[in-house]
């Protein structure tokens, strides 16, 4: 290492600049700038928001880098990855590792360090497919990938991180070794949030807990501080229980029928956020379809799908696709970002089961997110005023999994007296994540933090947007900060529009 | 000093969350955008303030340790590459913007901060940073100073070191120094931050830096003309600057590109053999006029086809075709190697034809899109890496086209810089006493060479360095063993 005694005029040689040294041609042929994209590439999708007064993370920073981090099992798994779906070495070589998905990846923003970043996690996925074993350390830094999929929308070169991600969190689950506290609380998230039935039996203490406040009381007496952070993180982000409502199995149109569709009712959507289901329906209605929603539909999956658990997802995706097939449906639609990314892949994700492969794909091609249908079809009912500011919040998995973002914006705009604003760092993601808030609630609640002061700075009355988790989470930033503001989904909105509600019965809420 | 040592005095400056020591962490590291050359360093620490940086740097020159300075890790020539047993200096967490100073135009910002986030900035307030990179939503500030970085706006505005007005900067040795940077435009003595911009890392670390912005240009229009060929799309580029016009940007791009880039974003670019972007801005008045002489002069060479932009969204619409330009080549091609040389313009002709000869003579297809107003080339070299010994020919046929542009009185790199990529051509480019002058100023910065070394001037056989691209090893390939 110390080269201090070498000579360091080189006019003591002959010509030293002649020798040949290390940059000669190298073979290996896994380091090509190479493929669909350039490392000078720019252009395609670029965000239009980029964090501006970005700061080092605060202790959520102790999640990822450093010696003796709590989480460390010991594992070593090799090869990293087995036969069944590895991450596909096409997909990852599609990544030049020119960068352009680093600013609007929230963990770099968090962390700014290389491996919690889409490339990053790529390179240790490449890494992990031919030399490196599996082991705490890249595990880490997969599962803190929030899945928000803004790298998606950033890259110039087409790299499909999502199926990426999605194939190496399933060799996480079926190969890795996780803590018992970990997996005993991933398996509690997993036999409660996908089954409504169940989340209501939870929800009805929840309920009393609440009336009662008993929550405020124990924060102030200081019990909760005694709680598991993850739990306390869940108990933050409970939400106000309001009465229930289901819809109705079929609902016909106001007027001329302009389309049957099919309603997916979603599973925290139906517990917790039951009217926006009855909105939902109502618009629909009144925009001229005849509203299929079957009974007995369960969970799409799209939890279990992003959290890696293949095989539970699978079961989920053939009973919804058995529940709605034979109703002859123009679209099928869902008013929920995170299960409408999944459902319209359900021909990918089904592409091995030789009964289902098809009809997956069927399934999948005739799912709609509401605001996108709605936009399609056009609007007939007439909408009333409603005098308020409202910021918009990109959902992730709408705005990047599928590229909804001027149809739920187009929704508000045509609603007279509606004055929508942007709000800054727009594509980054709030923290909420699916389950990722209750996993990782360090990281979770600084994007949430950060996310509520941006949302506050707009100076609007109220937030609407398209995700019950990304509610939720907001919601809870807010309340830590002594804030609050109403919040509501875009069919919400527009049902009140339609009805000719006051814009009261949106704020006082 | 031994590894587990090393590690906890880095600790004791940075905390336990500023050092990654664990191997498949630190592989992350071990590339820069260039990804052709690779090295494990022995330890990637992040600093969050100056004073860290200088106590970083201060032990490694005490313990004679090797560093490496990285921003975000886009540059194209490897020059944030780590040395084997040496530090790498992890700026990114170093993004704080620390002043913002309008009436003075200039801004003062850590060098985590990335190029566009300095634009973002200033918008409201009706300014801008010029240097322009196609990276500029991920490109560092400290990136572009350390390679003096250009982009398409160049042209009329300068590069980086046009709108460097100072910066702290820590030395080899762990002494922090101010060069330039008061509020005053000019300062007497060396110009240090002449030598120090473009140094690709090797003369110290900058921890703060003073940026001028500049007032958004009252007026901005931009025409596409489309040409037979090059040769008479290169005729309408001389005679525009001939005609002193200094327009903000001249961009072309050859049939190949159009074809690549028509595939991959559809911006409905004609069919031509060339074609020029070309984009005036400034007073309006000025502008009119000669938007005027520049259509005309595209008529005069030939245009087959003239598009004037009649607003924002057609501008857009143009520059996103040039802008994905390298994306695209993906759509076209499995594989391709970029290079980025600089010809005087007025050889621009020649060197295309023979750069085209070159192509031809290897079998290879080579597609051309580049700054033209200021000649530098970005010749892309298309290949299948599937295809044994491909490779091996894009890279001869890069290296030749290099060659062809030095013989041309031309220069190695105009924006990306020689880092380790380009550092061997470095003797065809320069006369020995030139490149002894240029070790003998990194000599008085770095005496001990360990900053940033391998990089820049072909390795001296004396300092005995072996820095270098990842090789695996006979061994290693037949699985008996994993990395040395």
């Amino acid at each position: 290492m110390d080269r201090r005694n070498d000579s360091l005029d080189p006019r003591e040689t002959g010509n030293p600049y002649d020798s040949v040294d290390a940059t000669e041609r190298q073979t290996d042929s896994s380091a090509q700038v190479s493929t669909s994209g350039g490392p000078g590439a720019h252009g395609a999708g670029s965000p239009q928001d980029i964090p501006m007064d970005t700061y080092a993370a605060g202790d959520s920073i102790r999640q990822t880098v450093g010696r003796g981090r709590p989480t460390e099992t010991g594992s070593y798994i090799f090869p990293a990855f087995d036969d069944h779906h590895p991450p596909e070495k096409d997909l990852i070589d599609d990544c030049v590792h020119c960068g352009f998905c680093l600013p609007t990846c929230p963990t770099y923003v968090l962390f700014g360090e290389e491996m919690d970043t889409p490339r990053g996690r790529i390179y240790l996925m490449n890494k992990a497919l031919d030399e490196e074993p599996m082991t705490d350390n890249n595990v880490r830094h997969w599962d803190l990938c929030l899945g928000c999929m803004a790298c998606v929308t950033a890259c110039p070169s087409g790299v499909q991180y999502d199926k990426l991600i999605e194939a190496t969190r399933a060799q996480v689950e079926r190969r890795y070794e996780r803590s018992p506290q970990d997996k005993a609380f991933r398996e509690m998230i997993f036999q409660l949030f996908p089954y409504p039935n169940r989340l209501r039996l939870a929800a009805a203490p929840l309920k009393l807990y609440q009336r009662f406040g008993v929550g405020d009381k124990l924060h102030k007496a200081g019990v909760m501080k005694l709680l598991p952070k993850r739990m306390r993180a869940m108990e933050a982000l409970m939400p106000m229980l309001n009465e229930q409502q289901d819809v109705p199995e079929v609902t016909q149109p106001v007027g001329e029928k302009r389309a049957r569709v099919g309603f997916i009712k979603g599973c925290v959507q139906r517990v917790f956020f039951s009217d926006v289901n009855s909105a939902s329906v109502r618009v629909l209605a009144a925009e001229g379809c005849e509203v299929v929603a079957p009974k007995l539909q369960g969970c799409c999956g799209a939890l279990s799908v992003h959290a890696g658990r293949e095989e539970e997802f699978q079961g989920f995706a053939r009973k919804l696709i058995d529940a709605f097939e034979g109703l002859e449906l123009d679209h099928i639609i869902i008013n929920a970002a995170g299960c409408g990314s999944t459902l319209k892949e359900y021909g990918y994700l089904l592409r091995d089961d030789p009964e289902y492969a098809e009809r997956a794909s069927a399934f999948g091609e005739k799912v709609l997110d509401i605001s996108e249908f709605l936009q399609e079809l056009g609007p007939v009912a007439e909408r009333h005023p409603l005098p308020v500011a409202a910021a918009y919040h990109d959902a992730c998995h709408l705005a990047h999994a599928q590229g909804v973002r001027k149809q739920p914006r187009q929704t508000l705009k045509q609603i007279p007296g509606m004055d929508v604003r942007e709000i800054k760092e727009a594509e980054i993601c709030c923290g909420s994540a699916g389950i990722y808030n209750m996993i990782e609630p360090e990281p979770a609640t600084e994007l949430g933090d950060r996310k509520a002061r941006n949302v506050l700075n707009t100076g609007a009355r109220m937030i609407v947007t398209s995700n019950p988790g990304c509610m939720l989470q907001i919601q809870a930033s807010l309340k830590r900060m002594g804030e609050s503001m109403p919040m509501a989904h875009p069919m919400e909105v527009l049902d009140a529009s339609i009805r000719g509600e006051p814009v009261e019965s949106l704020l006082e809420r | 000093m031994e590894h587990d040592r090393l590690v906890r005095t880095m600790e004791a400056i940075l905390g336990p969350e500023g050092v990654i020591s664990e191997r498949e962490q630190l592989r992350s590291y071990e590339c820069d955008g260039l990804m052709n050359y690779r090295v494990i360093p022995e330890l990637v620490v992040l600093p969050e303030t100056a004073e860290h940086v200088q106590q970083i740097v201060k032990l490694c020159y005490d313990e004679g340790i090797p560093f490496v300075a990285r921003g975000s890790g886009t540059g194209l020539s490897g020059g944030a590459l780590p040395v084997e047993s040496g530090v790498l200096i992890v700026l990114s967490r170093m993004r704080k913007i620390l002043e913002v100073d309008i009436p003075n135009q200039r801004v003062v910002v850590e060098p985590g901060v990335l190029n566009m986030w300095v634009t973002n900035e200033v918008a409201e307030h009706g300014y801008y940073y010029a240097p322009d990179p196609a990276s500029q939503l991920i490109s560092s500030i400290g990136g572009n100073l350390a390679e003096n970085s250009g982009g398409v706006h160049c042209l009329k505005y300068g590069f980086t070191t046009n709108h460097v007005m100072g910066a702290e900067i820590v030395l080899p040795d762990g002494t922090m120094v101010n060069v330039g940077g008061g509020k005053a435009p000019d300062a007497p003595g060396y110009e240090l931050l002449g030598a120090f911009v473009g140094s690709e890392g090797t003369l110290g670390i900058a921890t703060k830096i003073t940026l001028r912005i500049v007032r958004k240009p009252e007026s901005v229009r931009t025409l596409l003309a489309a040409f037979k060929d090059t040769e008479e799309a290169g005729g309408a580029v001389s005679g525009i600057i001939g005609a002193g016009i200094v327009p903000a940007a001249i961009e072309m791009m050859d049939s190949l590109c159009i074809e690549a880039v028509e595939t991959a974003v559809h911006p409905g670019f004609p069919q031509a053999g060339a074609i020029l972007i070309v984009e005036l801005d400034g007073p309006k008045a000025e502008v009119e006029s000669q938007f005027e002489q520049t259509v005309r002069i595209c008529e005069e060479n030939n245009a087959s086809e003239i598009r004037i932009a009649e607003d924002d969204t057609e501008r857009a619409l143009f520059w996103k075709g040039r802008k994905a330009s390298f994306a695209a080549m993906g759509r076209i091609s499995n594989d391709y190697y970029v290079q980025d040389s600089v010809v005087p313009r007025t050889e621009l002709g020649k060197v295309l034809k023979r750069i085209s000869e070159i192509g031809e003579e290897h079998g290879m297809r080579v597609a051309n899109v580049f700054h033209a107003g200021d000649g530098n080339l970005h010749p892309l070299v298309l290949y299948d890496n599937n295809v044994p010994g491909e490779a091996e020919r894009a890279e001869d046929v890069a290296g030749e086209i290099v060659l062809t542009c030095l013989e041309h009185g031309g220069s190695l790199t105009g924006e990306h810089g020689i880092g380790v990529d380009k550092k061997k051509y470095m003797p065809k480019m320069f006369a020995t006493e030139d490149l002894d002058t240029f070790q003998l100023l990194r000599c008085a910065f770095d005496p001990h060479q360990i900053c940033n070394p391998g990089k820049v001037l072909p390795t001296p056989r004396l300092c005995g360095e072996r820095p270098g691209p990842f090789r695996m090893h006979p061994v290693q390939k037949a699985g008996l063993a994993e990395n040395f």
